[in-house]
């Protein structure tokens, strides 16, 4: 039985580090990031992670470091507070109330004792960039609600306003116009492309500004991959501006160098463009940079830059276009085929990451341990690409082998499988290809899975597809007249009935290998690979499978698509129980005999999840729900 | 006269407009001083080491800069000596080119100097210290040309990869005085070297090589968004360069260095409308004149009669007699032709060939009489005003001759008593195209804003048709057009009609017809078949306009029953020019 008080979730880390601009420290010796509730100071120099900013209750929005004291640092949040911090120390300073959901925060050097920062007030996407006075006083905690409101129907993109000429005036830029509010005229200035409904001009949506930090000079970045110097902006009729083009897909940010010389740019392509002089022929290139660059800022020191892309890192440049430090995140692929692994050896995380990666995540640390290419494909990034995925990973024999299956589709007839097996090596501590497999199967892989028992000294991998096959997979001396090198091979094929296999689990001693076929558990043995017996309930095509372990382990887990979970004993042949949960993934617990599974509760629109403990007695177990998703 | 310095490769008028400066091949610069009679050698400067390519004045008229290969001198202009020499950097996007050649300078009255170069650079020097200010790489080509506003706070720049580049002088921060020069807007109108620009209070001009004239407006000098405020690309002269014998079938074509003379063809066959008919007899080139010398033809016509041909140079006029046997032609110059028949504007001879009407530049309309193979002068009319005439109409009863020129009315002139019948009232924009009616004698003229008048001569008025299309006003896409009307004929049969073309239409107006207001359809596509007697007479209107031909060049009546069309293709044009400098669309 699994107390209820003794599940408690932990929030260890893997935030999005790429939501915000990253901020330097003044003297360049630190950068800021949010990640998630937190803000995280790392040091320039070394990457690490010198302290974690705790303290507010909902996602970080906005990070600045305060004008009229470099060694402090303001953020703002979802949870409707600006903090002031000592980065130094780590501590917090003081926390204003403002009350309202904050979006983004600027702060300005001229407004000493008052932030700017982005709400929505009244309608969901009509957002305000309202100034916000921040009163003097000894306490703690104090209340902020004096507010002045100072541009209306604003992009809620922090990237789509910008101070200038020492707040002299605010840019912010929305679908088709820019306006420009100079404060001390208390005018605005309101200048129009021509909309997308002409065609010459597609696509010239504004996407990000950016101001000079000495001339009355604004640059904007267009979806159709053109920056624009605006100048002469505050005459209406005289206004003009220059276009500067390279890049052919939308301008993800622009950053103006301290002095003004040089604009950076940066977008899909990866590539770091410095335009020198602002000149459309003077420029230079940071190019490879991996990932989608979706933030740029410079040091007020004017030493180094530092890009934000959209694997969850943060490079740090230097001002000759060198990187000098990598601060990487949890990368989130838009897919994680592989689902969560944990790697015997390192007990790290293992995921999809970069494309055709497989990260190593340590949890303890909250940052990357290394990639592994796996595909060793180069990845060309563009729209309605069919690239190959890294659809299936398992780690065997204590993190010795590592199995990995890749795909690519382009028709419906046409699919490309390879499996490939690596091998730990120990000198180079990290995974070395072994065998690789094309065409393991003829249909998509539906599972893998290693024999982990103790006392077969020979690795067996199990593969399941939907061919209506299972292939067991062994290692075997390769033809080496040394008879050093190994490889796999297959040693066993098997069916049932021509229907298409679903899953496959090996029990804990590693005797019985349990493959589901459509409707249909069968148990193999796993010496000879004879068909022990077969459990058919009717209740759905299964889609997990688990064996019980320790005291359990006569108990067989499945679990089928149209929510019911079954528990065969293995001894009796015959269902023990059956209960209604839609299970998504079901996990033993290595360490004892609970099997945690976890559902989509069907209440609510949202989707929680359920985690659902069991360790297979015939009582069903507490239920758990979690508010947030895991 | 002689520079005596070998090619001429720049000029430069001073400021006051009393000198003028040529630099030349040898590397000298001369100043020449000019008179009202001459023009009147003065000063040599100091010699430079290769060619003058470009020269300008400091707009005080004490400095200028002059552009040379590789560098720029600045010389006083008191002195005659230079005061600095500005080396230009060969390097070329890392690469040395061999030489550096200075295309353009311009000096501006603060005494900044803009130079522009084979290098792809814009320049900005300051001429007291003589060093570089600013550099502004635009281009992988050489930039050909520049042109300054006079408010010196914007100019213009032409490069070879056919992109016009505006700068502007945009002041730093809103609150200081400081300012600077900015590339602003690029242009792509051109496929070619654009090889001079121009820049006017409200728009930037700018032709080259791809034979076309851009004017592009600035959008933030035009007070009104209208049609004049719309880009304008011009190809084609506006004015007649084809010439039509009908007698003989014959058509005289003009070309910068040659004449043409063809004989069309003619069928046999007969079809459907909208049919091509074979040709039964193929068309003939008679007849390929070249020009003595490098100076371009400025007017050419053949007679009616089909018997002489003429045209004129900037400083020569030319006369000659065709003689047609069977199917040989001998060609036979007409000499001993009389001292102040130097230059023409215009030539014409009448509808019975016996006279010759020739607008010289100096302003005065000379008649001819032609014999046979000799000629005898008759008249010469003395201008009215100042400015030459540049176009010529003449009855076809040979009794009036009507005469314009750029700006001022038009004078119609009785041939018999030779004197000045009438001028009829002077009107805002030049004349494009004139002509006389037969029988009516009514005088037809368009306009270059694309209104049409008829002007009844003996009457010496207006015609009621022309009055009432006034008071209603022409269609507002008739008002739209581009290209202004270079011909007018009749159809000796039909009174009301009036035959005119542009470049892109060929219309008749048919006088008897309702005139169309804004509301009806102008350009109205030929009526379906199928549609009633009533419905056509309805949505008939005075205008019906044909634009199967484009660009059209010239289009006449032969006689009554033929029309002779001449179109231009651009793509021949294209296809006759270098090719053009090649860009990589991607990459860097």
């Amino acid at each position: 039985m699994v107390e209820e008080e003794s599940v408690r979730v932990v929030r260890c880390g893997g935030s999005e580090l790429n939501f915000r601009r990253a901020v330097f420290s003044a003297d360049s010796k630190y950068i800021f990031c949010v990640s998630g509730d937190f803000v995280k100071v790392h040091s320039t120099a070394t990457e690490e992670c010198v302290h974690i900013l705790q303290g507010h209750r909902n996602l970080v929005t906005g990070i600045q470091l305060n004008p009229n004291n470099h060694l402090q640092l303001y953020s703002c949040s979802f949870d409707g507070t600006v903090k002031l911090w000592d980065y130094v120390d780590g501590i917090l300073i003081k926390t204003f109330v403002v009350g309202l959901k904050l979006h983004a925060l600027f702060t300005l050097p001229s407004a000493e004792d008052s932030v700017f920062v982005i709400i929505n007030k009244e309608k969901p996407d009509v957002f305000q960039l309202v100034s916000v006075k921040l009163p003097k006083s000894s306490s703690q905690e104090i209340e902020a609600k004096e507010l002045s409101f100072v541009l209306d129907y604003i992009n809620q993109s922090p990237k789509c306003i910008a101070f200038g000429n020492e707040g002299e005036y605010v840019a912010a830029v929305r679908d088709f116009y820019l306006s420009v509010y100079f404060f001390k005229k208390k005018t605005t200035s309101r200048f129009t492309l021509s909309s997308s409904r002409n065609k010459k001009h597609a696509k010239n949506n504004f996407t990000c500004v950016a101001c000079h930090p000495k001339e009355d000079c604004i640059a904007t970045g267009h979806k159709d991959g053109k920056i624009r110097l605006w100048r002469n902006f505050d005459d209406d009729k005289k206004y003009t501006y220059t276009c500067l083009h390279w890049h052919h897909d939308m301008v993800m940010d622009l950053a103006f160098s301290v002095t003004g010389t040089s604009l950076l740019s940066g977008g899909r392509e990866s590539v770091l463009v410095e335009w020198r002089d602002a000149t459309e022929k003077n420029k230079e290139f940071l190019p490879r940079l991996g990932a989608t660059i979706e933030h740029i800022s410079v040091s007020p020191a004017g030493d180094l830059f530092c890009t934000s892309h959209s694997d969850n890192k943060i490079i740090v440049i230097h001002r000759n276009l060198e990187a000098s430090a990598v601060i990487q995140g949890l990368v989130k692929d838009s897919n994680i085929f592989t689902g969560l692994m944990v790697d015997p050896r390192t007990k790290a995380l293992v995921l999809n990451g970069k494309p055709g990666h497989l990260q190593f995540y340590s949890l303890q640390h909250d940052k990357q341990l290394y990639n592994l290419d796996i595909i060793q494909q180069e990845y060309i990034n563009d729209y309605g690409l069919i690239q190959i995925e890294l659809t299936k990973a398992a780690f065997g024999c204590y993190g010795n082998w590592l199995a990995t299956v890749e795909q690519r589709q382009e028709k419906e007839t046409e699919l490309e499988l390879q499996m490939k097996l690596w091998m730990y090596n120990k000198k180079t501590q990290g995974f070395v290809l072994n065998t690789k497999v094309n065409m393991p199967h003829e249909d998509h892989i539906t599972a893998l899975c290693f024999c982990n028992a103790e006392k077969f000294e020979n690795p067996t991998l199990v593969t399941s597809s939907k061919d209506g096959h299972f292939k067991v997979w062994i290692l075997t001396d390769d033809s080496d007249i040394y008879k050093k090198a190994v490889g796999w091979t297959c040693d066993f094929v098997g069916s049932y009935h021509k229907y298409q296999a679903t899953n496959c689990c090996f029990s804990e001693d590693g005797s019985l290998l349990a493959v589901s076929f459509e409707e249909i558990v069968t148990i193999w043995d796993s010496e000879t690979w004879e068909l022990k017996c077969t459990f058919c309930q009717r209740a759905g095509k299964i889609r997990h499978l688990c064996f019980g372990r320790l005291t359990c382990s006569k108990y067989l887990l499945g679990a089928t698509e149209n929510g019911i979970l079954c528990c065969w004993n293995l001894l009796s042949c015959a269902l023990e129980w059956s209960a209604k949960l839609n299970v998504r993934v079901m996990e033993p617990d290595p360490n004892s005999e609970n099997i945690a599974a976890i559902s989509r509760s069907s209440v609510g629109s949202d989707c929680k999840y359920t985690p659902y403990f069991d360790n297979t007695s015939k009582s069903l177990t507490k239920i758990f729900f979690l508010t947030s998703l895991i | 006269m002689d520079a005596f310095g070998g090619p001429i490769w720049s000029m430069a008028v001073s400021p006051c407009g009393s000198q003028l400066l040529v630099g030349c091949e040898d590397g000298s610069v001369k100043l020449f001083q000019i008179t009202p009679d001459k023009i009147q050698f003065e000063r040599n400067f100091d010699r430079q080491k290769s060619r003058i390519l470009s020269l300008s004045w400091h707009p005080s008229g004490t400095h200028i800069a002059a552009g040379s290969i590789d560098y720029i001198s600045v010389f006083d202009v008191k002195s005659g000596s230079a005061v600095h020499k500005m080396l230009v950097d060969r390097q070329y996007m890392g690469v040395s080119k061999r030489k550096c050649i200075i295309w353009g300078v311009a000096f501006l009255s603060d005494g900044t100097v803009i130079s522009v170069d084979s290098a792809g650079k814009v320049q900005f020097w300051d001429s007291a210290t003589g060093t570089l200010v600013k550099n502004h790489l635009i281009a992988n080509a050489d930039v050909q040309s520049i042109a300054v506003s006079d408010q010196e706070d914007s100019f213009v720049v032409g490069t070879a990869e056919g992109t016009v580049f505006h700068f502007q002088l945009v002041s730093v921060t809103s609150n200081s005085s400081e300012k600077q020069w900015v590339r602003t807007k690029p242009f792509q109108h051109h496929t070619h070297d654009v090889r001079a620009v121009a820049h006017s209070p409200t728009a930037l001009i700018s032709g080259g090589t791809d034979t076309h004239l851009v004017i592009r407006p600035l959008m933030e000098k035009v007070e009104v968004k209208n049609y004049d405020a719309a880009l304008r690309k011009i190809t084609f002269p506006h004015r007649r360069l084809i010439s039509c014998s009908k007698k003989r079938h014959l058509l005289l074509f003009q070309f910068a260095h040659h004449l043409e003379l063809w004989r069309l063809g003619s069928t046999v066959a007969t079809g459907k409308n909208g049919d091509t008919l074979p040709l039964s007899k193929d068309a003939d080139h008679l007849l390929h004149l070249k020009t003595k010398g490098p100076e371009n033809i400025i007017c050419s016509c053949i007679s009616p009669c089909g018997s002489w041909i003429a045209y004129s140079t900037t400083s020569r006029f030319f006369l000659y007699r065709l003689n047609y046997e069977h199917d040989n032609i001998s060609l036979q110059r007409v000499s001993k032709m009389p001292a102040f028949l130097r230059s023409a504007l215009q030539i014409l001879f009448s509808e019975d060939s016996t006279k010759l009407f020739v607008a010289s530049n100096q302003g005065s309309l000379h008649i001819i009489r032609l014999l046979e193979g000799s000629f005898k002068h008759l008249h010469t009319l003395q201008p009215q005003s100042v400015e030459s005439m540049c176009l010529l109409a003449v009855s076809p009863d040979g009794n009036w001759l009507a005469a314009s020129g750029t700006s001022a009315g038009v004078h119609v002139y009785n041939i018999k008593h030779l004197k000045l019948h009438c001028t009829v009232p002077a009107y805002n924009f030049p004349v494009t195209a004139l002509a006389i009616a037969p029988n009516t004698n009514n005088l037809v003229i368009a306009h270059s804003d694309q209104q049409v008048f008829e002007y009844s001569i003996p009457d010496k008025q207006y015609t009621e048709w022309s009055r009432t299309i006034q008071k209603q006003g022409f269609h507002y896409l008739w008002l739209q057009r581009d290209t202004p009307i270079t011909h007018i004929s009749f159809h000796p049969k039909r009174p009301m009609h009036i035959l005119l073309h542009d470049a892109y239409m060929f219309c008749i107006i048919d006088k008897s017809l309702p005139l169309p207001n804004d509301k009806t359809l102008l350009y109205n596509p030929l009526p379906p078949t199928n549609e009633s007697d009533v419905i056509r007479r309805r949505t008939a209107h005075a205008f019906k306009i044909s634009k199967i031909y484009k660009p059209l060049l010239f289009m006449d009546l032969l006689d009554e029953r033929t029309l002779v069309a001449v179109e231009r293709p651009l793509d021949d044009i294209i296809a006759q020019l270098p090719p053009p400098i090649k860009k990589k669309k991607f990459g860097t």
